[in-house]
């Protein structure tokens, strides 16, 4: 555990961007607003798969007040390639082909056209005067339907990768992958119990509050310009320019405030249609997604189909597990099926595994990463299955975890071998919480637990830090801030400067001002921009060291800087009189810090659950929740809960309620956020809180990254929950009313 | 959504007019569920008629004949109302059951049962407790009886240039008591998968009378007659709750969508009836 003391890290000082938010002053994306701003509005495919014939724009065009329309046939023809986004590679084409759709649609939602004009309503008005004429096709929306031989192809192009190999294969299986480790048969022969079972998951979406919007001006002298909501700049950036086919330099990002993200908001969508839309009115142009455009036209995360074995011996080891994992990437190829295989066992140490995976296209839009994308469908399978183990074995659940739990130098079948982890110190403080001796009583009650992991990202980040005369330092960074990173970011620096986090005063900049960031995703911002933060913190204080041994005449190897006061023999100055005296010695300080851990040491996660059943009308209460998690030093504890309890929050939404509700020919029928029944507060328990702190040992402060990892056991939990308060097993999400009352009436018959 | 002209009439006769003038006119009340409609591009209009300022369709007020509610009274007023609390707590129940705070500062009863939404919770207690509309137009006025105001989903009896001016429900009998009871997946904000809405009159332990209505499973609200009318003169007891709830259960046509599968709906017919009924019984037990 964390033994080290210090100054900063830990506490819970104000966020630097709290007044802004609480009094509405914050700016997000739509409260941009440029002198002659036009509007833009975007014509959406009413088919889920369909060949576009031919589209005619003039009706659009004619229509007083529009200023420019834009289809496919204005985004610049270049050679395809393979696009680097940070967090995974993507063909071009692909990118292309989801911002605007060119020969065929492949989605309902999928973006046609855009129009530009002085009002959103004549905008509106005008898209849906252009004259689309499509020759509609079969669609598939189920992995298991994509992946037969007579299924319709999304793309004609598109041949099957097998264990990394090309075959000439045409399919909607973009990859067949899988990992192995030892001798799966011979493991299962060992083992005297065995279960096995296939488990479903909905498509479910991010459900962010803020709807993507994007605000272009193509400038005079060729510069584009940006503003919006993203959780990476340069990620727009990069993309717009790709797919603008102009250099990176000529694209200026400016990321706003952001209402919500969980990884929905790394695809690019809207910017490079209104910079095309700009470019063609000379004016700029701002679009802005309904709730339905955000549901139909931005990717959810996969729904899946897994089939997972696992068997134990009687002693309580698990000698052997088995995965097969098909998930649904939309549209494009991208499933999260990678990261899920990695970790669909992660948390335990399993001598003999075998895990396939296969991302399959479908006619649903694209799907993009959602907190530990892949992770929780994943979870929901095998926690179930080490539940019914744990259950036929007669020991208790968690003790059955513990006996099989993941620790430093166990092997995970796709490689990597675990340095100092917190899977043991997590299902240890699940134990020793009041939540799980509890008594729990009353009939149709049921407590469930379950535990998850998450690998998390290192990936490049930038800051830099100036030091100003009244001793306080001016930061800046790349990372668009969806989780209190701000802060987090700033006290790692204040910890080292010795000043206080209200000292520092971080600042989000534009891709003009700051250093190459990756986005902000796999719980990279804290880790990786924290860690830029303490390098640009220590090269201020070798500079200020400099400067104190300048004034005192002597050599500034020995200047030590202890709780923000710099000394020498006896000679000492605090910080902040230091800063006043920089004109004098030399000038400005600034300091930079630019890291890319290749790593970035994961975070291991648990749940305990009461549920009460109502056995008439199959509706889950949630009683009591409680969440732990491996910090591996809490920078800002007060953010640390705040993600455990929103991933919580999440996981619940996913397990009981929420899908994407597909008509037969792939229509999403229930694109509100009134029939999408995401929770609201009514729908949740106090979400009881406690933090572990393992420390990583790859980071100067210990960190680990906490913003995925507590989604990934709840719905697995719940499942576990109902079950010991029913007798009814769930394997398919949602465990909506229906469901479980179905479930119910089965076992009785 | 495109342009359209707005008129607010501040009497009975003059939204009348307004209405004759324009006959692709909306009415708007509270506006819960036309706004949403017309951004949704679900409803078109290039005249709107804003009846809010008309007193008839602001009033509530209790006298012999029983509760008057106009058409446009949001339901924060109406469960605010002395009289409603006292003599009608199922609906002053209803009132603050249907949408959340800001909604009921605006949201009406009167337009909840004009949108003729088949899942409306206004409808089914209304039915039970045997409302009359009262309605307005250009030939006159003339009297509806709830359970047969809406038509199809969507869609009621209101001819071109027709209103709802009030809802009138009679006074509440010695013994009565009344509920709705509806479910939904989600604690608030939702729409009913299914509901029921139950008033009974009770004399001796036995029923006098009951009257029993559906939400969600039918194209339109559903009056269940036989429901109610087999409990008269049964003892208050589980047996007869039960007929009458699978009575209900019985006349139910729902769908499967994406709120839920039919079988389910059918199914909890049954069980939200009992508990309307239960409800209601325990309140006209506390009423005698």
């Amino acid at each position: 555990m964390s033994t080290q003391e210090y100054a900063v890290l830990g506490t819970r000082p104000v966020r630097h961007d709290g007044a802004d938010k609480v009094t509405g002053r914050a700016i997000y994306g739509a409260d941009i607003h440029l002198a002659g701003l036009l509007q833009g509005a975007i014509l959406r495919s009413p088919h889920a798969h369909a060949r576009i014939v031919r589209i005619d724009t003039r009706r659009a065009e004619a229509l007083p007040g529009v200023k420019a329309v834009v289809t496919a046939a204005d985004l610049a023809v270049s050679q395809d390639r393979i696009v680097d986004l940070g967090e995974g590679d993507t063909p071009l084409s692909y990118l292309r082909g989801n911002v605007l759709a060119s020969g065929k649609v492949l989605y309902k939602g999928h973006a046609v056209a855009a129009v530009a004009a002085a009002s959103l309503h004549v905008a509106e008005e005008a898209a849906s005067l252009i004259d689309v004429e499509y020759e509609p096709l079969p669609c598939v929306l189920t992995t298991l339907d994509a992946m037969r031989e007579d299924a319709p192809i999304l793309h004609d192009g598109l041949r099957t990768t097998e264990f990394g190999e090309k075959t000439g294969r045409v399919s909607n299986v973009a990859e067949h992958f899988r990992h192995e480790l030892g001798d799966v048969s011979a493991g299962f022969a060992e083992a005297d119990v065995v279960v096995e079972h296939e488990f479903r998951t909905a498509t479910v979406h991010q459900g962010y509050i803020e709807p993507h919007t994007a605000t272009v001006l193509w400038n005079n002298d060729g510069r584009i310009l940006v503003w919006c909501s993203t959780q990476g700049a340069f990620v727009v950036r990069d993309v717009t320019a790709c797919i603008l086919d102009v250099p990176v330099s000529r694209v200026k990002v400016t990321p706003l405030e952001i209402g919500g993200g969980f990884g929905g908001k790394i695809p690019v969508y809207l910017e490079p249609v209104a910079a095309l839309l700009s470019k063609k009115s000379g004016r700029p142009v701002k679009i802005t997604m309904t709730r339905r455009d955000v549901f139909e036209g931005t990717g959810p995360t996969p729904g899946s189909v897994i089939r997972v074995k696992m068997g134990a011996r009687k002693d309580g080891r698990i000698v052997a597990a088995q995965a097969w994992m098909a998930y649904e990437a939309g549209a494009y190829p991208g499933a999260m099926v990678g990261p899920g295989a990695m970790c669909v066992f992660a948390a335990y140490d399993i001598a003999n595994v075998v895990v396939d995976g296969f991302d399959v296209v479908v006619n649903k839009p694209s799907t993009a990463a959602y907190r530990a994308p892949g992770a929780t469908n994943a979870a929901f399978a095998t926690e179930s299955v080490v539940d019914e183990l744990a259950e036929k074995l007669g020991l208790d659940p968690l003790e059955f975890r513990l006996k099989n739990a993941a620790r430093e130098g166990t092997r995970r079948a796709d490689g990597p071998k675990y340095p100092r982890i917190g899977c043991v110190e997590v299902i240890e403080a699940m134990k020793n919480h009041p939540h799980y001796s509890a008594p729990l009583e009353g009939p149709n009650r049921g407590r469930g637990v379950a535990i998850g992991f998450w690998f998390n990202a290192g990936l490049p980040s930038s800051c830099t830090l100036s030091v100003n005369a009244d001793g306080s330092v001016n930061l800046v960074e790349g990372s668009t801030d969806i989780g209190g990173t701000r802060t987090s970011v700033a006290m790692q620096a204040a910890e080292v400067l010795g000043i206080g986090a209200e000292d520092v005063r971080p600042e989000v900049a534009d891709t003009d001002s700051v250093g190459f960031t990756a986005v902000t995703g796999g719980s990279r911002v804290t880790f990786a921009t924290g860690w830029a933060a303490y390098e640009a913190a220590q090269d201020v204080v070798r500079q200020m060291k400099e400067r104190a041994a300048k004034l005192w005449e002597t050599d500034a190897a020995s200047v030590t800087l202890d709780h923000g006061v710099f000394r020498s023999g006896d000679r000492s100055m605090t910080f902040r009189d230091l800063a006043a005296r920089l004109g004098e010695t030399g000038g400005p300080v600034t300091g930079r810090g630019a890291v890319n851990p290749r790593s970035a040491g994961g975070s291991f996660s648990g749940c305990i659950a009461d549920v009460q059943v109502d056995p008439e009308t199959g509706k889950v209460d949630v009683l009591r929740f409680t969440a732990v998690q491996d910090a591996g030093k809490a920078i800002h504890p007060a953010y640390v809960e705040g993600q455990m309890q929103g991933g919580s929050a999440q996981g619940i939404g996913w397990a009981l309620n929420e899908e994407y509700h597909m008509s037969p020919d792939g229509a999403m029928q229930n694109a509100s956020l009134l029939d999408y029944r995401m929770p609201t507060a009514l729908d949740l328990p106090m979400i009881d809180t406690v933090i572990v702190e393992v420390p990583n040992p790859i980071h100067p402060f210990g960190v680990r990254g906490v913003g995925e990892a507590n989604i990934v056991p709840p719905p697995a939990t719940l499942a576990n929950a109902i079950y010991h308060a029913t007798g009814v097993r769930l394997r398919s999400l949602p465990m909506n009313p229906p469901a479980v009352a179905e479930a119910i009436w089965s076992k009785e018959g | 959504m495109k342009w359209f002209d707005y008129s607010a009439p501040e009497s009975v006769s003059g939204a009348i007019s307004a209405l004759a003038a324009h006959p692709r006119a909306r009415i708007l009340a509270g506006g819960t569920d036309l706004l949403v409609q017309m951004r949704a591009g679900r409803k078109e209009t290039d005249f709107i008629v804003d009846v809010k300022r008309i007193p008839e369709l602001n009033e509530i007020r209790y006298d012999s004949d029983g509760l008057t509610v106009g058409a446009s009274a949001p339901c924060y007023r109406l469960y605010a109302h002395a009289d409603v609390a006292a003599r009608y707590p199922s609906l002053a129940r209803l009132a603050a059951l249907i949408g959340g705070t800001q909604i009921q500062g605006r949201a009406s009863i009167g337009g909840n049962l004009c949108n003729a939404a088949p899942s409306a919770d206004a409808v089914p207690l209304l039915i039970a407790l045997g409302a009359r509309c009262r309605i307005a137009g250009q030939a006159g006025e003339r009297e509806v009886v709830v359970e047969e105001f809406c038509t199809a989903p969507g869609v009621n009896v209101l001819g071109p240039g027709e209103f709802l001016v009030s809802l009138l429900i009679p006074p509440p009998a010695p013994g009565s008591g009344a509920h709705y009871e509806r479910f939904i997946p989600r604690n608030e904000m939702d729409i009913a998968v299914a509901g029921a809405g139950a008033s009974v009159v009770l004399e001796d332990g036995h029923f006098r009378s009951a009257r029993i209505a559906l939400a969600s499973v039918a194209p339109t609200p559903l009056f269940v007659r036989e429901a109610g009318d087999a409990l008269a003169g049964k003892p208050v007891n589980e047996e007869s709750i039960n007929e009458a709830a699978n009575l209900a259960r019985d006349a139910a046509r729902p769908i499967s969508d994406m709120r839920a599968p039919a079988e389910y709906r059918r199914r909890l017919c049954a069980v939200l009836t009992r508990r309307a009924l239960t409800r209601a019984i325990e309140e006209a037990r506390g009423n005698r």
